[in-house]
């Protein structure tokens, strides 16, 4: 007998999420009923995704994992031989009838190939597998950092990391791996891109260029900081509304809500970001098998991730990389791919005691 | 059993290590949290203010709203300077790339000459580079239309309508009105920036000058919000502009026309005053030139063309012109005698010249037959130039200096334009004091006669004209009558508030009133009597009472720099025509002062003029309807270069 599958305190959650977002874009988006619609469609199709994967049993993902990697793995090599140039990097992969990037399958698919291949194994990982693992790690995310890519480079090698520390990647070579990056920072500045490294200067100093590279930073800092404790109101954000916040339907649409909504505000939509990571601690927490607790752990942290580099990047604490919002952000594929990954949240909930491989 | 025991132990093993771990994660979490919300936290709360007024800062921008320059009319209401609607093309420099190239592309659609592109370059520098400055004013229709077209291309650039002064008058109130101009860059160092945000013109000259504070009005503010690329997006609030006030001045333009077209083409000034009041009915000074020119920047060449001017249009001879008054003051320096004691029965016989004692040198009457017995009523009427020299070497100089300063001579008459020479009233100590040697007994004698050292403006013998209507009240001119404020109140009504323009109290000249009356008979009697200087030019049927001196004066030196061709040269070297008249004697309404360069006579060339100008604003008569001119007995005042 088919039964379906839902947890509702992620439901609901999300339900949240997506109606705020529905009224932020309405704001930033110069009260555009066509935006609205779009994000409306796009966000219908990522809860039936959710959904539908919902249904799936963690086992049959497991099994499915070497080969959705192989797939996602590939078309990530096609997207740098012949994907379309979008705002000067290659992501878009044309398949005729929809445009998609193969690195948001990838958020997906490195996290489930990490713990596909350490779980394989008994945990704390030997050095053979924490290799293996780091490899189907580190792959992607180079090619995905060729295009490039930062933002998503960032959110995926996160969440690969969060399977190994999850495994018990030993502390202590946590410590060592902290103090080798701190030395090694420096030296990979010099390979990144010239617009990204002036994004890092500009972090530790806006105002030194307030109408070149610090603009964006600077003009979003206002616009949140002049939102006060309580905003200035719905529709009524001066920064916002006349243009000086740039995406502001994207990449800054928090700094459209901060000011808008307030300090008060903020503290709502962070408790909905925490109460939804948190629940999918918990959903880790008590799910009894290991390759779901690596992957609900990781699922949930990395979402919270995508808020605290979104939130950082805007409010000038972190340089901008270019992450969205979580589903308040206009745009479709990374919608469907955290939808997708709360998909995957409610059926390792549901099959919590019932695995076995 | 062991293998299951294994995994089992295994198993518990890594569920104690994830839980670990996952547990770690929730601390990670709520450190995350707590970091982004103690940064917002900075950012909206502690730092609230400061954001706050920066996001102001970025939206709200102060646009000026210039005022609308008052206008002027005449006295009887008609406009003299009023504000045209114009089209201008302006470039705002912050909104462009790069210059040279927008340049050229205007210049292929609209011709924009060399000399406004280098006055446009001098406004941008001087200016902030927000503001939008005029390269080319007066556009066609077919200018503006062209230019619709291409505005896409040409991003900075935008036709803008805008006042413009005009003066439908064109020149004939120029010497009055004076003119604005371009604020330049000059004027920019004087002013109060502030004052003129959004205005582009300053009053230069005239009344304009005079005036320009009221004229000018006060400036409004809009502030309006924008949007990231400075476009606007509405206004929040409007502090609107006031209007300058209106000047109506004393001048009537009718008259004034007239009495500029009895001048004819001669160089010369005519000003007419009613002595009561000291209202200026009438400042002609001629040749004039068009204010319009001058607007928007004249070229260089037309400049030149005046400056260069053998006539010196550009020079205000009613102000600015200085004379020697001639006989025109001999009625003065009879008052000065009979307030010293002289009297009106005393004869002297005219033998055609006077010698001082002692000396041989002959001082010449203008009659060399000389005019025989002469009293003091005879003397004015036929000018005698011996009487006077009698007459002033028994006063001396001290007195003549004492008595003519306080009708004004040598001393500015305080009207209502800017930069008034003072004229020259000779005395012991500015002779010692500016020509280093002493005043000799010749020089009282030439003073007597308004010859000499003695230099007065047409301006200053109109003003001692009306004195001696006045009988001695003095007045001080006024060209402007009233300024008239508008206003709006707050229901949205408009005020007029009116401020009358007086002229200061200046007081009584001390004298006899019966020598008032001996002089002003006398006076008339040289309009009026058939033996008079000015009765066959001037004085035929009379409808009123007039009293009038004749003056001509030599003509002391050609003004240097000037360039002069051959033919030219004798007729600058012809005296000049004065006449002085006021009229009617019982309650005088109008006095006037006629000044004609190398006229000849007075009693020939400016007093005909004076009678018209009279006739006109007593009677409402036009008589310049090219009467037989009439001829008279000329009289010459001779100052030959004192020798003691």
């Amino acid at each position: 007998m088919f039964r379906f599958k839902i947890d509702w305190p992620l439901f609901v959650g999300l339900i949240m999420l997506s109606a705020a977002s529905m009224l932020v874009l309405w704001s930033a988006g110069g009260e555009s009923t066509r935006l609205l619609i779009s994000q409306g469609v796009r966000l219908g199709v990522a809860v039936v995704v959710m959904l539908a994967l919902a249904q799936i049993r963690p086992d049959s993902l497991f099994r499915w994992t070497p080969y959705f990697y192989a797939v996602a793995l590939v078309l990530l090599v096609l997207v740098l031989i012949v994907g379309d140039t979008g705002k000067g990097a290659q992501r878009w992969l044309d398949l005729g009838v929809i445009r998609f990037q193969p690195s948001e399958a990838m958020k997906l698919a490195v996290p489930m190939m990490v713990a596909w291949v350490l779980t394989r194994k008994t945990l704390p990982p030997s050095w053979q597998n924490l290799s293996l693992a780091i490899a189907v790690l580190v792959v992607p995310a180079i090619l995905i950092l060729k295009q490039p890519d930062l933002g998503t480079t960032i959110l995926i090698l996160m969440s690969g990391a969060l399977i190994i520390f999850l495994a018990g990647f030993a502390w202590k070579h946590i410590g060592i791996l902290a103090i080798l990056g701190a030395v090694a920072a420096p030296i990979a500045y010099q390979f990144l891109h010239p617009y990204q490294q002036r994004r890092i200067q500009t972090l530790f100093d806006p105002w030194s260029d307030p109408l070149g590279a610090g603009y964006h930073t600077i003009q979003s800092m206002i616009a949140i900081g002049s939102g006060g404790a309580q905003g200035k109101g719905w529709t009524e954000g001066s920064q916002s509304q006349l243009e000086f916040i740039p995406e502001r339907h994207t990449d800054f649409i928090f700094s459209v809500f901060a000011e808008e909504n307030g300090f008060i505000g903020v503290v709502m939509l962070l408790l909905l970001y925490i109460v939804l990571t948190g629940r999918g601690l918990y959903i880790a927490y008590y799910t009894k098998d290991t390759f779901s607790r690596l992957l609900a752990g990781s699922l949930a942290m990395t979402f919270f991730f995508y808020v605290f580099v979104n939130i950082g990047m805007v409010s000038g604490m972190l340089p901008v990389v270019g992450v969205p919002l979580p589903l308040i952000s206009f745009g479709g594929t990374s919608m469907v791919t955290l939808m997708a990954g709360f998909g995957i949240l409610m059926s390792i909930h549901h099959h919590r005691s019932l695995m076995s491989h | 059993m062991v293998g299951e025991q294994i995994e089992l132990k295994d198993y518990l093993r890594e569920t104690n290590l994830i839980h670990a771990r996952l547990i770690a994660l929730g601390v990670v979490l709520g450190l995350l949290s707590l970091a982004l919300v103690a940064r917002i936290w900075y950012l909206q709360i502690s730092q609230h203010d400061r954001f706050d007024v920066l996001s102001k800062d970025n939206r709200v921008r102060l646009v000026p709203e210039p005022p609308v320059r008052g206008q002027i009319f005449d006295r009887n209401g008609e406009v003299l300077a009023e504000n045209i609607n114009v089209f201008t093309l302006e470039i705002r420099p912050s909104e462009v790339d790069d210059m040279d190239t927008l340049l050229d592309q205007v210049a292929r659609i609209i011709e924009v000459s060399p000399s406004e592109i280098r006055k446009f370059k001098g406004l941008v520098r001087a200016r902030p580079d927000f503001e939008a400055q005029v390269l080319k004013v007066n556009l066609s229709e077919a200018e503006v239309a062209r230019f619709s077209v291409n505005q896409h291309r040409l991003p900075g650039a935008a036709v803008q309508a805008r006042l413009q002064r005009n003066y439908p008058y064109s020149g004939e109130l120029v010497h009055v009105l004076g003119y604005v101009g371009r604020i330049n860059q000059r004027d920019l160092q004087s002013i109060d920036q502030q004052a003129y945000q959004g205005t582009d013109y300053i009053g230069k000259l005239g009344i304009e000058a005079q005036y320009e504070d009221v004229l000018l009005g006060q400036v409004g503010f809009q502030q309006v919000e924008t949007n990231a690329h400075g476009q606007r997006i509405r206004t929040l609030d409007r502090n609107p502009p006031i209007s300058g006030d209106d000047l109506y001045l004393n001048i009537d333009a009718k008259l004034q026309v007239k009495a500029r077209q009895y001048l004819g083409d001669r160089r010369g000034s005519v000003i007419a005053i009613e002595p009561k009041t000291g209202d200026v009915l009438a400042f002609v000074s001629n040749p004039i030139y068009d204010p319009n020119k001058f607007v928007n920047g004249i070229d260089h060449r037309s400049y030149n063309a005046l400056r260069d001017d053998i006539d010196r249009p550009l020079l205000n001879r009613g102000l600015s012109g200085r004379y020697a008054p001639g006989s025109t003051i001999k009625g003065l320096v009879s008052l000065t005698a009979l307030e010293n004691g002289w009297s009106e029965y005393k004869t002297i016989a005219c033998p055609g010249y006077y010698q001082l004692k002692g000396s041989s040198h002959r001082y010449r009457c203008w009659k060399r037959s000389g005019h025989g017995s002469m009293s003091l009523a005879d003397s004015i009427i036929k000018s005698c130039d011996v009487y006077y020299y009698q007459m002033a070497n028994t006063l001396g100089i001290d007195k003549l200096h004492q008595f003519l300063s306080e009708f004004g001579l040598g001393k500015r008459t305080g009207i209502d334009l800017q930069n008034e020479p003072s004229g020259l009233m000779p005395s012991r100590d500015w002779k010692r004091a500016r020509r280093g040697v002493a005043w000799y007994p010749g020089d009282t004698l030439n003073t007597g006669i308004g010859q000499g050292f003695m230099l007065v403006t047409p301006l200053q013998l109109g003003v001692m004209t009306a004195t001696l209507a006045n009988r001695g009240k003095r007045v001080e001119p006024r060209l402007v009558n009233r300024m008239v404020h508008k206003s709006t109140d707050d229901k949205g009504r408009s005020h007029k508030e009116v401020l009358d323009v007086d002229g200061q109290e200046l007081g009584q000249v001390a004298a006899n009133n019966t020598n008032f009356d001996t002089i002003i008979n006398a006076m008339q009697a040289v309009v009026s009597n058939p033996r008079g200087t000015a009765h066959y030019s001037a004085g035929r049927n009379m409808e009123y009472t007039m009293a009038g001196k004749t003056g001509t004066a030599q003509v002391v030196a050609i003004a240097q720099g000037a360039k002069y061709d051959e033919s030219k040269l004798t007729e600058f070297q012809k005296d000049h025509a004065l006449f002085v008249a006021f009229a009617p004697i019982e309650a005088p309404e109008i006095a006037v002062a006629v000044i004609v360069e190398n006229g000849g006579s007075g009693s020939g060339a400016a007093a005909p003029v004076a009678r018209k100008v009279m006739d006109y604003y007593l009677l409402g008569k036009d008589a310049d309807q090219a009467e037989p001119e009439a001829s008279s007995e000329n009289e010459v005042a001779v100052a030959q270069p004192s020798v003691p």
